[in-house]
């Protein structure tokens, strides 16, 4: 006998989403969702971004990537408050799901945070499949690992509302072709932002930065 | 990769699926939709509910999964067609401006009970 069913496999953290979504309505935090392999940035970025962002707006973060050690240090640096979430080390997660963010936001004091930012686990692939109840996601991808990413992983970059091109001091040391990358992104994604920037010497902040505060403006004011 | 998790959700709703009046009753098949543009490898899918099945009411159970094409329809011409390479501009007007109607889909259409 076949019964019919009729749902999504992923709606219980769909609903958990929504859930977080209200409640960062409601306390006006900004949620930024930041993915990338391992290795592209993610904490570097976020520890430059982080100093030039505070104290104007205030910033929270939620690490769930520990590829790199001490990822949670290297951001209290910057004086935000930060949770450090302690995934499965026998990779039984290889994302962070709405569940997550919901628990890990009870140590956080939202009515003192304009700014969210979740720094995912280091994965191209799961993570996008994952709403987490962000206001907006940002795919960071540096200049070591190929230019075919965007059309490797295209569902990734399609999710995402921006990308951030990183390492580009290194450009002169690599074979890296810049239009090429700009060029798949732009077929994956069109219109897509691309910020290209160095978090090791700082090149590039300044558009990405104006465009993270423009959108976190519009929503806490 | 996160695929043992999906497998474990969908034999969650799968058994919860079965009428409660139907207390002897396992589950044959799980007919499920997998859009080609989700994170989802199907072959890794089905190995992983193969295992995750066992000593559960769909033990033995088969999954059918069908792949559904991504299809896109652009905002400016309104035309439509089917992706297939990673490409997102409209084919026939050029437009970025599109909407991606089909491909995202990871759902449990029906289960088979015996
Ligand atoms: N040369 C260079 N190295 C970088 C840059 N950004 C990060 N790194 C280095 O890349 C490695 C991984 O960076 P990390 O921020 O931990 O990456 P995550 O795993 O994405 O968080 C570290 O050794 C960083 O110092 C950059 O812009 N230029
Ligand atoms: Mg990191
Ligand atoms: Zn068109």
């Amino acid at each position: 006998m076949e019964i019919k069913v009729v749902r999504k496999v992923l709606d219980v953290n769909a609903k958990m989403a929504e859930q977080n979504r209200k409640l960062f309505a409601e306390k006006k935090v900004f949620v930024l969702n930041v993915m990338s392999s391992p290795g592209s940035g993610k904490t570097t970025t976020l520890q430059k971004s982080l100093t030039r962002l505070m104290p104007d707006l205030k910033c929270a973060v939620i690490v769930g990537d520990i590829c790199t050690t001490n990822d949670a240090d290297r951001l209290a640096v910057s004086g935000a408050p930060v949770v450090q979430i302690n995934t499965d080390e026998f990779g039984g997660d290889c994302h962070l799901a709405a569940h997550v963010i919901e628990k890990a936001a009870l140590d956080l004091d939202l009515d003192n945070i304009d700014l969210l930012i979740v720094e995912n686990v280091g994965n191209l692939v799961c993570p996008a499949e994952f709403d987490i109840g962000e206001d907006a996601r940002t795919v960071v991808l540096s200049v070591t690992e190929g230019e075919d990413k965007p059309v490797k992983y295209p569902l990734m970059f399609r999710e995402c509302d921006s990308a951030i091109l990183n390492k580009i001091d290194l450009l002169p040391y690599l074979d890296f072709d810049m239009d090429l990358v700009r060029k798949y992104i732009r077929e994956v994604h069109p219109g897509m932002p691309i910020f290209e920037i160095s978090a090791k010497t700082g090149e590039g902040f300044d558009p990405w930065l104006d465009w993270l505060k423009s959108l976190v403006l519009k929503k806490i004011r | 990769m996160h695929e043992m998790g999906i497998a474990m959700q969908i034999i969650e709703i799968a058994a919860a699926s079965i009428p409660a009046e139907m207390k002897d009753a396992v589950v044959k098949k799980v007919n499920i939709k997998v859009g080609k543009l989700s994170a989802v490898v199907p072959s890794s899918l089905r190995f992983c509910f193969e295992i995750a099945a066992k000593d559960t009411r769909l033990s033995g159970a088969e999954l059918d999964i069908e792949e559904i094409p991504v299809r896109a329809r652009c905002r400016e011409c309104r035309g439509e067609w089917t992706i297939h390479d990673p490409v997102f501009t409209c084919i026939t007007c050029g437009s970025g401006s599109i909407d991606v109607i089909s491909g995202r889909e990871l759902d449990i259409a029906s289960i088979e009970v015996q």
